[in-house]
C-alpha cells in the first residue's frame, strides 16, 4: 500500500457569510488548496467533500460547478463534526486501497446562530428543560462533571483552557477571534450550562478547508520540499457503555481511534509535537488530554495549571484557537485541524509556530458519536 | 386522563406509574426503551421487560441558564443511576441550581408528574418524570 501524503492545504478565514452559498464557500477553500499544490482541478481523479448542513444536496458536485466540471467521482459523506475528518480519511483511503494518486477532499459548512443540539419535539410535547437538557453545551457540560466527580476538576480550571485557546488565537488571523479573553472575564462571562460559560462553548461559524492527497509516487513527482505525510488514519464508532443512552461517550471511542492511530504510525503520545482536538467546549477538551494519553488519568487539570498544553509547553493543545476561538464550522473542523497542523510541520505558523514540529495529531468528534484521528508528520 | 411523556414511562389503570427498562437476559444490561439485540453482547430475542426502579444517585448534571426560547431556566439536567441498575436522564428538582448544593451520588427518587403545565397540539397534557433529592 502506498504512503498518502499531504501536499495542498489550505482554509479560509472562518467567519460568518450569510450573503454566501455553502458549494461556494467550499470552492474557495477548494483553489486554495489547488494552488498550495501547484495543481489544478484537471490533475484531481477524485472528490471527497464534508458537509452537515446540506448532506442530502450533493454539495461536492455544486462545487465542482463553481471550479471545474471534470466528471470525477464524488463522494458527499457527514458524520456529524467528525465529517471533515471522515471526507479526508476517505480520500486517504481511496490512495492506499491503490484506486488514485492525486485527490481532493473539501470540508465546509455554513452555520446558524444559536443553541445546537435539543431533545427535539417529536411526538407529544418539547422535552426539553422536562427531561434535562440535550443542548449541546450541557451534554459536554454533564461529560465535564463526569470528570469532576472522579477527580475533583474545577470550575476554574475548565475555564482556564478557554483562556489558553483564545490567547492562541490572538496569533491566528485566520481565526473568528483575536481577543485575549483573561480568567475572571471567562469565568464571569454569562453562563450557559455550568460549567461552560458563553466563552467556554465553541463558536458557530461558517468556514471551509481542504487538501490535496496524493500517493507517494505522486509525491515524489510533484516534489517533497513541502509535503506532510499522513502516517495514521483512524476513525472509530462509539463502542458499547452502560450510560450511552443518556450520555453520548466521547471518551471509549477518542481512546480506541488513538490506540490504533498510535499503532499504525508507530509512536506514542510522548512523541507529539503539537495536537489540535476537539474543542467544542471547554469542559470536552480536558477530556481529551488523558483520552489522547497526552497525560495519566486523572491529570488533565494539572495540564492545564502548569501550562504544559500552552504554546511553549511540553505538548501545546489548539494553538490555532481551537474550536472555541478560531471557531467551529463543523463539516470544516476535520479538515481546518489539518490544515493547522500542516501549517506547523511546514514551519509556516508564523508567531504561533510550534518550535521544531516534526509530529502532530488531529483529532475530532462526532457525537452520537464517531471520531477521527490522523497524525502527520513532516517530511523534510 | 394524561398522556405518558416518553414511551417508556408506563401508565397502568391501577397503582403509580412507572419506568420501563428492557434487560438482556445473558448480560443483564439495562437499557431504556426496547430492542431486540443487545448492543453490548449481541444476543438477539433475549430480551425481558422491566419495571425500573425508583431510587438512584446523582451520577452527573448540568445547571442550565441558556436553553431553546421559551423554555424556563434554570434547572438542573440530570443523569441519575438507578439502585437496581439502567441510567436515566431528566430534571432534578427541588433542589437549588447551585453547584455547592448539588452533589454527586447524592440519593435522589424518581417521582412522577405533571409535566409542567405542557400540553401538546391536541390539548393533551402529560405526566413526566422528574428526581427529586431524597
Ligand atoms: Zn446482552
Amino acid at each position: 500500500m502506498s504512503d498518502v501524503y499531504v501536499i495542498g492545504v489550505d482554509m479560509i478565514k472562518f467567519g460568518r457569510f450569510p450573503e454566501r452559498t455553502v458549494p461556494n464557500l467550499g470552492a474557495e477553500a477548494a483553489l486554495m488548496a489547488l494552488d498550495d499544490a501547484g495543481l489544478t482541478i484537471e490533475d484531481m481523479q477524485a472528490l471527497y467533500c464534508g458537509n452537515l448542513g446540506q448532506a442530502n444536496a450533493m454539495v461536492g458536485q455544486r462545487i465542482l460547478q463553481e471550479i471545474g466540471q471534470t466528471g470525477m467521482p464524488v463522494v458527499n459523506c457527514s458524520n456529524a463534526c467528525a465529517t471533515g475528518a471522515t471526507a479526508f480519511r476517505e480520500a486517504w483511503t481511496s490512495i492506499r486501497a491503490g484506486l488514485f494518486d492525486v485527490v481532493l477532499a473539501v470540508g465546509v459548512e455554513q452555520m446558524g446562530k444559536g443553541l445546537l443540539g435539543g431533545t427535539g419535539a417529536g411526538k407529544g410535547i418539547p422535552k426539553e428543560g422536562l427531561l434535562g437538557s440535550g443542548t449541546m453545551p450541557a451534554v459536554f457540560a454533564e461529560a465535564g462533571m463526569e470528570h469532576s466527580r472522579k477527580y475533583g476538576t474545577t470550575f476554574e480550571q475548565f475555564a482556564k483552557i478557554s483562556v489558553k485557546n483564545h490567547h492562541h488565537s490572538t496569533m491566528n488571523p485566520k481565526a473568528m477571534y483575536q481577543i485575549e479573553t483573561p480568567l475572571e472575564e471567562v469565568m464571569n462571562a454569562e453562563m450557559i450550562s455550568y460549567p461552560n460559560s458563553k466563552l467556554m462553548c465553541s463558536v458557530n461559524v461558517d468556514g471551509s478547508a481542504a487538501a490535496v492527497l496524493v500517493s507517494e509516487k505522486k509525491a515524489k513527482e510533484l516534489g517533497m520540499a513541502r509535503a506532510v505525510k499522513v502516517r495514521a488514519s483512524a476513525l472509530t464508532s462509539d463502542p458499547y457503555q452502560e450510560r450511552d443512552l443518556v450520555m453520548p461517550d466521547v471518551n471509549t471511542c477518542t481512546r480506541k481511534a488513538a490506540k490504533e492511530a498510535y499503532e499504525m504510525a508507530g509512536v506514542g503520545p510522548e512523541d507529539i509535537d503539537l495536537v489540535e482536538l476537539h474543542d467544542c467546549f471547554a469542559t470536552a477538551e480536558m477530556l481529551h488530554y488523558e483520552n489522547l494519553g497526552l497525560c495519566e488519568d486523572g491529570e488533565a487539570g494539572k495540564m492545564i495549571d502548569e501550562g504544559e498544553v500552552a504554546l511553549g509547553g511540553k505538548v501545546p493543545v489548539n494553538v490555532s484557537g481551537g474550536l472555541l476561538s478560531k471557531g467551529h464550522p463543523l463539516g470544516a473542523t476535520g479538515i481546518a485541524n489539518i490544515y493547522e497542523v500542516c501549517t506547523h510541520l511546514r514551519g509556516e505558523a508564523g508567531e504561533r509556530q510550534v518550535e521544531g514540529a516534526k509530529l502532530g495529531l488531529t483529532h475530532v468528534i462526532g457525537l452520537g458519536s464517531a471520531c477521527g484521528i490522523h497524525i502527520l508528520e513532516k517530511v523534510n | 386522563m394524561a398522556l405518558p411523556v416518553v414511551e417508556y414511562l408506563k401508565i397502568p389503570d391501577e397503582g403509580e406509574p412507572y419506568l420501563e427498562g428492557h434487560k438482556c437476559e445473558d448480560c443483564a444490561s439495562i437499557f431504556i426503551g426496547s430492542r431486540n439485540v443487545c448492543p453490548k453482547c449481541f444476543s438477539r430475542d433475549k430480551m425481558e421487560k422491566i419495571q425500573l426502579g425508583n431510587k438512584g444517585k446523582l451520577y452527573s448534571y448540568s445547571i442550565v441558564f441558556r436553553s431553546f426560547p421559551g423554555i424556563e431556566v434554570p434547572y438542573i439536567s440530570a443523569i441519575v443511576d438507578l439502585d437496581e441498575g439502567g441510567t436515566i436522564k431528566g430534571n432534578l428538582i427541588d433542589c437549588e441550581p447551585d453547584p455547592e448544593k448539588i452533589k454527586f451520588d447524592m440519593p435522589v427518587e424518581v417521582v412522577f408528574d405533571d409535566a409542567l403545565g405542557r400540553k401538546d397540539a391536541e390539548g393533551n397534557s402529560y405526566i413526566s418524570y422528574f428526581f427529586k433529592p431524597i
